[in-house]
């Protein structure tokens, strides 16, 4: 089945998530993380950071609620068996710390064909309650088999 | 600024992950279900090898995850529980208040993760 670009362009709504530290201390333990400032409020904020702080890569946890609907939506029409995570990107900025509610916004940007592969690339863009821009992330998946 | 990191995860890393990270998908944590998809056993999530990239370049600037600024990555290539990976990575570019990274993560001499670019802040000097 030939891909369908007419999903480019859609928005998904926002989804909140809220960070906490015990979910902070679990991702960072299951990635192998061991700096204090991701288990511990007083070596973070002696450190500069308002609480626990994330890791970056903790923009996984918090974007995946709001990247699934995409992914998942008939209208793109991802066939799963076939599809790899063929690249991914984060562009960080404000930090991420314990209590903060963030915002993420999945919109998707391209949808295209080559060579039998269709190329699906999805945007999150999320942000903390005071507005701040904490991540954007671009997401590749490739299907294979689509024509 | 040398980035060089070797982890080996466990035969149940792919079980925490996935509880960590919410990605179930059974590909990573069913070796059966891996088995009757054509895969040689379960694989790594993707994006915990690209965390540990991550961590190797937070590591190599200072340890400071706001030195971070961007992270792209390419998965190659599966990767696989109990066998150790190598996180390297090498200077590309060097601006006033900006260090650009090229590295990659290997699994038994493959490359898992390739043209991977990260983006950092100075380190102090």
């Amino acid at each position: 089945m030939p891909v369908n670009a007419e999903a480019i362009g859609k928005t998904y709504p926002p989804f909140e998530y809220e960070v906490g530290k015990e979910k902070i201390r679990e991702y960072a333990h299951a990635v192998g993380e061991d700096n204090p400032i991701y288990f511990d409020r007083a070596a973070a904020t002696d450190a500069g950071f308002r609480d626990i702080a994330a890791p970056p890569m903790f923009a996984v946890v918090y974007s995946a609620g709001a990247f699934a609907p995409a992914l998942f939506d008939p209208e793109v029409g991802i066939n799963f068996s076939m599809m790899v995570h063929g690249s991914q990107e984060f562009e960080w900025g404000e930090p991420v710390c314990s209590g903060d509610v963030i915002s993420t916004v999945t919109s998707v940007k391209d949808i295209s064909e080559r060579g039998g592969m269709g190329f699906y690339v999805f945007e999150t863009v999320s942000t903390n309650q005071d507005g701040q821009q904490v991540v954007k992330g671009t997401w590749t998946n490739i299907v294979r088999g689509v024509s | 600024m040398k980035v060089e990191l070797k982890v080996t995860p466990d035969k149940y890393l792919p079980h925490r992950y996935a509880g960590a990270s919410g990605d179930f998908n059974p590909i990573h944590i069913d070796v059966d279900f891996a088995k009757q998809v054509g895969l040689p056993s379960n694989i790594l999530h993707g994006l915990y090898t690209m965390a540990q990239v991550a961590r190797a370049n937070v590591n190599a600037a200072g340890g400071d995850p706001r030195s971070l600024k961007r992270l792209s990555v390419q998965f190659r290539g599966m990767g696989f529980p109990e066998q150790e990976i190598t996180i390297t990575g090498k200077v590309k570019e060097e601006r006033e208040d900006r260090v650009i990274v090229e590295t990659e993560a290997a699994q038994s001499g493959k490359r898992i993760i390739r043209n991977a670019e990260a983006e950092l802040t100075q380190p102090p000097q």
